[in-house]
């Protein structure tokens, strides 16, 4: 185990993925639509790799070598846009125009517009590939970026991300690291009785991974498991972290409910409050 | 009988890889058939197989250009296009990522395999992508200068190449100019438009219908997306009929897009060459030219049956 997170690093974390919670909140109840539910659940593995990790620069968003963040999941997108703000790519004010006509904060990430965003994806399936090109463009020039994609289980179901995951095992792309947001629910419904993807660890080692198994809401943990991914030579790995969906939010927790819709203005308040407490 | 356009896209690209270092090439277990094979054996460590999961290999492409590298991908044309539509329009198109697709084995003229493996809808496909450029070369001379075009365009590009030998259409003084109709014969009664394979079928049926007293404008279109307007409307003014000449469905092809410029600018009479919303089938090319009606004959019929619409105004 390399060092643990110092005390003063583990209650910054915790701050600022209580403000990226918040502002997930504020700006689906402002856009009247979105994904709450599976925005919440990945919130602090966001603000884990963004404020423990990876090396990005708010002044040069594009810079070559920086490491890269693939949103597979991408109707997340307010989780990542709340954490780009946090971390300075997107003014905060910007946040409310989510979802708005005219605004760079679409429904569903957007890179070319939007600074920080290092893909564009929405349609499931397709991130893992994307991280998979950006991990090999790595080893062609020798660079020591690292790649990072987050997937949701629900999104496992998609057949794009098995032959993906049979490639980046296959070039060994060890700068490559993937989590899937296991808070095991979908619009339908359980994943388990939708179209089971179960169990998930077991088909990522299958693949050819190296395969961490985590509690997606524990900083520490989250940390190390990235941590231990760097240090795999050969293989890529995913961290299957076991989330709760509308994490933060009593009444969106584990609510297949919330995971496409809006709250209320008057729930909004109420959400807030909470999450203040 | 000249090259396949296949076979010139693989040896511009490895032509173009000894320069152009960030040229990686991606291919679908089908490297030996799209010619891939050439790039691979002359550049092995920018060379990568992604076996036959063709939506992978255009997210991944997708991601290579993300990081600032030019990737080429190529499998056939029915599964470039069709199983991977849209890994194309959403992780390639949408951010206008620098992604080259060389799709070989189009049309009909795949032959044998059937109508499983012949792609007629691919241009359709491709040409209502927002900041897609769809090419057609029609002939090895061609093929090789456009892949040299795609390389230096910043953007998404769909080449469309062929399985079979063509007729050399072009000597070695052609210069392929982007977004720019080649013309190929002076004639004042009809303008024949084709792209492709269809290009010599054309150019056949023009020294034809000299014979019936017709003389025929050719046309070869292989910038289909974006199409050359002054050309198409130049031809619509100065010849007053139009027939369109493509191995590819009537439907959202070369006929298509000649169609939208013209009811927009200067309708005049119009015949479509190419196929007639049905599948192919196996079968020789020539043998599936002639069945499905993509002759120098049945583009002679049609300007005769233009030419008739138009003096019967």
């Amino acid at each position: 185990m390399t060092t643990k997170l110092p005390g003063e690093k583990l209650s910054e974390l915790s701050k600022r993925a209580r403000s990226v919670r918040m502002n997930i909140v504020k700006m689906i109840t402002e856009a009247k639509s979105g994904h709450p539910g599976g925005s919440l659940s990945a919130a602090d593995i966001l603000v884990t790799l963004y404020f423990a990790e990876m090396k990005v620069d708010v002044n040069n968003p594009a810079a070559a070598d920086r490491d890269r963040f693939v949103l597979s999941k991408g109707h997340a997108a307010p989780v990542l846009y709340s954490t780009l703000a946090e971390k300075g790519f997107i003014p905060q004010e910007e946040l409310m125009t989510l979802r708005k006509i005219n605004s760079r904060l679409q429904g569903h990430p957007e890179m070319k517009n939007i600074p920080g965003v290092d893909m564009s994806t929405g349609s499931l399936g397709q991130g893992l590939s994307a991280a998979n090109g950006m991990a090999l463009a790595g080893k062609i020039d020798n660079k020591d970026y690292r790649v990072y994609a987050l997937l949701g289980d629900g999104e496992l179901e998609e057949g794009q991300v098995w032959e993906a995951a049979m490639f980046a095992s296959h070039y060994k792309l060890d700068n490559l690291t993937a989590f899937v947001d296991h808070n095991g629910l979908q619009i339908d419904g359980p994943v388990s009785e939708v179209m089971s993807p179960l169990p998930v660890p077991e088909k990522w080692r299958a693949f050819g991974w190296n395969v961490l198994e985590i509690d997606g809401h524990d900083y520490e943990e989250i940390y190390q498991a990235i941590q231990t991914a760097k240090s795999v030579k050969g293989q890529p790995t995913m961290i299957v972290a076991t989330t709760v969906k509308g994490k933060g939010v009593c009444k969106m927790e584990n609510a297949v409910d919330w995971h496409g819709k809006a709250p209320s203005a008057e729930e909004c308040e109420m959400f807030l409050a909470e999450m203040n407490d | 009988m000249g090259k396949a356009t296949r076979e010139a896209y693989g040896e511009a690209l490895r032509e173009l890889g000894e320069k152009n270092k960030n040229i990686v090439v991606l291919d679908a277990d089908l490297s030996k058939s799209t010619k891939t094979n050439l790039f691979a054996k002359a550049h092995p460590e920018r060379f990568f197989n992604v076996g036959i999961a063709e939506q992978n290999m255009l997210g991944t492409a997708a991601g290579l250009a993300a990081a600032g590298k030019t990737p080429f991908v190529s499998s056939f044309a029915m599964f470039a296009t069709g199983r991977a539509y849209e890994q194309i329009r959403n992780s390639i198109c949408y951010p206008n990522l620098n992604v080259k697709i060389a799709a070989t084995h189009a049309g009909l003229t795949v032959g044998e395999d059937g109508a499983s493996h012949q792609a007629i809808e691919d241009i359709s496909l491709m040409r209502t992508i927002p900041n897609m450029t769809v090419i057609v070369p029609a002939d090895a001379t061609e093929a090789h200068q456009a892949v040299a075009f795609a390389a230096e365009h910043q953007g998404p590009v769909y080449l469309r190449l062929g399985r079979m030998s063509v007729a050399d259409v072009f000597g070695s003084d052609y210069t392929f100019c982007y977004g720019k109709a080649v013309q190929l014969a002076e004639g004042k009664d009809v303008t024949l438009i084709a792209t492709g394979v269809m290009v010599p079928e054309a150019r056949l049926a023009a020294e034809e219908l000299i014979k019936s007293g017709v003389t025929a404008r050719v046309l070869n279109i292989h910038t289909i997306k974006p199409i050359d307007r002054e050309a198409v409307v130049a031809a619509a003014r100065e010849t007053g009929a139009i027939v369109t000449c493509e191995e590819h469905s009537i439907y959202g092809g070369l006929g298509s897009a000649v169609a939208e410029v013209l009811v927009e600018n200067y309708p005049v009479p119009m015949e479509r060459v190419g196929v007639l919303d049905v599948f192919g089938e196996s079968g020789t090319p020539r043998d599936l030219l002639i069945k499905y009606h993509l002759t120098a004959s049945d583009i002679v019929s049609a300007a005769k049956k233009v030419i008739s619409r138009k003096n019967a105004k």
